[in-house]
């Protein structure tokens, strides 16, 4: 087929590699944008999510964040991201930074409070029955299992906050998006069947590196605990 | 810097504060563009309709198909899996070049990612249903496509319900990604008071999205109540 000819063509010159608009610049831009837009979300998203699962009273709060999350499933990043960039919320990548947070802060908040609310009651009791008190049966105990899904929560995050940024090259932003948007605006359908190709890539790479990343990272009994 | 003061009004820089009034919320805009608004609402509407229609009708026999065939169930989940870590945007833009059709290319996309949704929920649903009642069809000699259709199918209609609301819902929001090329419902309304930098249009066009979205999940869980009527009785004899 001709486009996957000119897409091939496309990625093979090294131009288009290099550079500042390059693939690799961009998708260096891509990541950092990524890895901001995540950590806002987290440092506001962690701590909100571990003291509502924590404490027996902010249960009804709790509640309330599930329906925060389906709320903003329902809000198009689009639009949020347009009502970004066209106010005084900055130029650039900024504004798609913090639409990109925004998005990811109810899906880590939600497995956050999730995993710490759903530590089995009766280990909690067993905790506290030898002496613990509340703080370390937050930071032994409750954390330590809720883990597997706060690390899930992150990384569900991080794949989607990844594929949403290329939609900030709509609104004057950077990252990959550009590849696929200035594709369309020269008709150069080749260009953009490669930047698809490469922002799918990058999504499906990630995913694979933090699956294999959590697997690692969570102790052996609790990975043996999931099994089960 | 030496602006001309007597510029035209009608240039379109890329960020324009000077200009008098540029509310987020005007009546006045909504009467004046009625017909362009009520234009692509349609378009939004008539697009998520027709994906999640089209979704549902492949999705519950690929579904069933799984469950009937447990070997089958495995691959047809990590599929899903993997298809849906694909960003709608990458999609829209490696299948548009080859379809060469915008609609088709959007409505494609919004199939693809329901479609996930609806298959797994639906596995999710026929899994659940208690054996208890599975043996009791079975000790009533039921064979397996009658149990399908008469036990397993109807028990698991919360889950498709649920399934459906979710996948309806994201579709809503996912139209508005049609703008990457140049065929997203309110979304295209989205990016021209962008590019012109008029707040009311943006936010007009934000509101109804949301609006749509919320009735259509209403819509559907009162729905779901209608077709399930033994799952209320359920709850209220608790």
């Amino acid at each position: 087929m001709n486009e996957i000819e000119a897409a091939i063509a496309w990625l093979n010159d090294p131009l288009n590699w290099s550079g500042k608009g390059g693939i690799l610049a961009l998708t260096g831009e891509h990541l950092v944008m990524t890895l901001q837009a995540v950590l806002l979300a987290s440092v506001v998203a962690l701590p909100l999510g571990v003291v509502l699962g924590h404490s027996r009273r902010a249960a009804r709060l709790g509640t309330s964040t599930v329906v925060l999350t389906n709320v903003t499933r329902a809000l198009p990043t689009f639009a949020l991201l347009t009502i970004f960039a066209s106010t005084g919320v900055g130029f650039g990548n900024t504004p798609t930074v913090y639409a990109a947070a925004i998005f990811a802060l109810p899906v880590i908040l939600a497995n956050t409070y999730e995993g710490v609310r759903s530590v089995d009651a009766d280990i909690r009791d067993a905790a506290t029955g030898i002496g613990m008190s509340g703080p370390r049966v937050l930071l032994q105990v409750e954390l330590p299992l809720a883990l597997p899904l706060i690390t899930s929560g992150l990384r569900t995050a991080v794949v989607q906050v990844i594929a949403t940024i290329p939609l900030a090259a709509l609104v004057g932003g950077g990252g990959l998006g550009i590849i696929i948007t200035q594709g369309f605006g020269t008709q150069r359908y080749g260009q953009v069947l490669a930047g698809g190709v490469i922002v799918a890539l990058l999504c499906l790479v990630v995913e694979g590196l933090l699956a294999l990343g959590q697997r690692l990272l969570t102790p052996a009994p609790v990975r043996a605990l999931q099994g089960s | 810097m030496p602006a001309p003061v007597s510029a035209p009004p009608g240039t379109v820089g890329q960020m324009t504060p000077e200009q008098p009034a540029n509310p987020w919320l005007s009546w006045q805009y909504v009467q004046d563009n009625s017909d362009e608004i009520l234009r692509y609402l349609g378009e939004h509407v008539t697009l998520t309709l027709q994906a999640i229609a089209i979704a549902l009708v492949v999705a519950i026999p690929l579904a069933a198909l799984a469950h009937a065939w447990p070997r089958l169930a495995g691959p047809l989940v990590a599929t899903t899996g993997v298809l849906y870590t694909i960003p709608s945007l990458a999609l829209f833009a490696v299948v548009y070049p080859f379809i060469r059709d915008r609609r088709t290319t959007v409505l494609l996309g919004l199939v693809l990612y329901a479609l996930l949704l609806l298959v797994r929920n639906t596995l999710v649903g026929l899994r659940g249903v208690d054996p208890a009642v599975t043996d009791a069809a079975r000790g009533l000699g039921y064979g397996r496509w009658r149990m399908l259709f008469t036990v397993e199918l109807p028990n698991a209609l919360p889950a498709v319900i649920t399934g459906l609301r979710l996948a309806s819902v994201s579709t809503v929001a996912l139209v508005t990604v049609g703008v990457v090329i140049g065929y997203g419902g309110l979304g295209q309304l989205m990016f021209r008071g962008f590019t012109s930098g008029y707040h009311a249009q943006i936010m007009t066009a934000t509101l109804l999205c949301l609006a749509l979205g919320l009735t259509i999940d209403l819509v559907l869980y009162l729905v779901g109540r209608l077709v399930t009527p033994w799952s209320r009785a359920a709850v209220s004899a608790r």
